[in-house]
């Protein structure tokens, strides 16, 4: 088990795994070729979290309103402990972001990183910046118009 | 008297397979399928998940093709799944100055940092029906620009630089949470704004309506209006630090409002403020409305007796679920109730009957 691994990187890499498109993780996940043996320590679990905004955006906290979150979380043969926690209600989409998190605290770590979480973390912000030419393009320019006396 | 009577079970049974044969519709035509719906009617998608209070697009669709596009039987639907759900906490409040806008416009700042970005909007179409949908057209692709990278910054912020509008102040206060326990009032800001928030869009835009129409009149300015995906996150326990869980699309809208100030406050604008899941533009404005209304007391502001003032008349009716569950459960059998009203109303014309013969009777006597 890799014990150099820092709560940033991990964040990093469940992050982009909460939020994956389901289909596009399935295939790279299977691409990727590795089926570890592992045991539920929580077998997926369909949930809500309370999403809090903040009065004017700054302020105090109140409640939104809820999102669904599926978890899990497994352990491998060496003991490893992989956490699944995803946006909506799939069961399998929660096991494999658990199976990946343990395996990227593994020395299988580097296959998994360039199989599964580079392509869909280029993919995630290949499609973050599709949408965000879009919306620069609908940028007003104002052009002043002198009017009246001089 | 009344004889309790029992029965219908199978008039029930085949008004429901009806039912399910009439939301298929002609069966000669393609049936809808849930992406279809969350693709294309993502506006009533949004409503759903907003007003059923869980953000959710595949559920949100199909609640609307189960209840055949009626959106508050499809809320209803939502509201009754997500009591299934267990809960595993409260995010962390999201951070909105970082939304990735799609839209974020200004009717107050023509020259904000980041500039007045359209988004896909309504605005400025000539509402006139458009005949090439019915005839399935393509769209062109929507042409693109050098995208922002930097954060978007909020537009209040430029005002707090003069300090001539009221902060907000920082807190991490533990806001109360309606859905846990039952209103109570004075129900607080936190409260309000979830309850506004998930409260019936007709409703809330004609409370707001009525404040624009002179009801608690706050003239207000819409400050910031912004569309657009904010990241939410958690922390997880068996982690120790807070992981991204998700996205969310919010619609959000900062109002800035008058206010001539106090004896110890100096003249400076005030705020109403919006949120909403999803692309909701509407509803965020007339939330932010209502919530300025809703603020008088704290600003000091007179009690009008407007209905948008009332913190108990507003909350209490903005729920369209509640509101349904009433007004719907008097269509269902009272015949008990109703019999003892009718043997009321029996009794009281047998009494003014006997009552106006005896008054003859004496008259004639007489």
């Amino acid at each position: 088990m890799n014990t150099t691994i820092s709560a940033a990187d991990r964040k990093g890499w469940m992050s982009l795994l909460a939020t994956a498109d389901e289909a596009r993780l399935t295939k790279l996940w299977q691409g990727c070729g590795i089926d570890p043996v592992y045991e539920w320590l929580r077998p997926p679990e369909a949930g809500s979290v309370m999403v809090r905004g903040r009065m004017g955006g700054t302020g105090a906290p109140f409640n939104l309103g809820e999102m669904t979150v599926t978890r899990c979380a497994v352990s491998l043969e060496d003991g490893t402990v992989g956490q699944g926690y995803v946006q909506g209600r799939s069961k399998a989409k929660a096991a494999m972001a658990a199976k990946i998190d343990a395996l990227m605290q593994t020395d299988a770590a580097a296959g998994v990183r360039k199989a599964v979480l580079e392509p869909l973390a280029v993919e995630r912000q290949t499609k973050k910046n599709a949408r965000a030419a879009k919306a620069a393009a609908t940028k007003v320019e104002f052009f002043t118009m002198v009017r009246g006396e001089d | 008297m009344y004889v309790a009577v029992k029965g219908g079970e199978r008039a029930i049974e085949n008004a429901h397979a009806w039912l399910a044969e009439e939301r298929r519709g002609d069966t000669s035509v393609a049936e809808l399928s849930l992406s279809q719906i969350r693709e294309q009617l993502s506006l009533a998608v949004n409503r759903v998940m907003a007003e059923g209070s869980l953000y959710d697009p595949d559920l949100a669709a199909l609640a609307i093709k189960q209840a055949r596009g009626d959106l508050i039987e499809a809320i209803f639907l939502i509201r009754a799944y997500r009591t299934t759900l267990p809960r595993f906490g409260y995010s962390q409040p999201v951070e909105t100055g970082e939304m990735a806008c799609d839209r974020r416009i200004s009717a107050t700042f023509k020259d904000a940092p980041g500039g007045q970005v359209l988004g896909p909007t309504f605005d400025y179409t000539h509402r006139l029906l458009d005949f090439k949908l019915a005839a399935d057209g393509e769209v062109p692709e929507a042409p693109v620009s050098e995208p922002r990278q930097e954060a978007t910054p909020h537009i209040t912020e430029f005002l707090q630089g003069e300090d001539i509008i009221e902060r907000e102040p920082a807190s991490d206060a533990v806001p109360g949470d309606l859905t846990r326990e039952p209103m109570s009032f004075p129900a607080g800001r936190a409260v309000r704004l979830q309850s506004l928030t998930r409260g019936d869009e007709g409703f809330i835009l004609g409370m707001a309506y009525s404040t624009q129409r002179g009801y608690a009149r706050n003239h207000a300015f819409v400050g910031e209006l912004r569309i657009g995906s904010v990241p939410v996150e958690m922390e997880i326990p068996e982690l120790g630090f807070s992981i991204e869980i998700g996205e969310v699309e919010l619609t959000e809208c900062e109002t800035v409002n008058q206010f001539k100030g106090s004896k110890t406050v100096p003249p400076q604008f005030t705020r109403g403020y919006g949120l909403v899941f999803g692309q909701s533009e509407r509803k965020s404005i007339a939330m932010a409305l209502v919530d300025r209304a809703l603020r008088w007391e704290e600003l000091g502001e007179d009690n009008l007796g407007a209905p948008a003032q009332d913190e108990e008349f507003v909350l209490s009716h903005a729920d369209n679920i509640q509101a349904t569950g009433f007004l719907e459960h008097i269509k269902l059998p009272h015949y008990v109730d109703f019999q003892s009203e009718l043997e009321l109303v029996r009794k009281l014309r047998r009494e003014a009957a006997e009552l106006a013969e005896t008054l003859a009777a004496k008259e004639a006597a007489e």
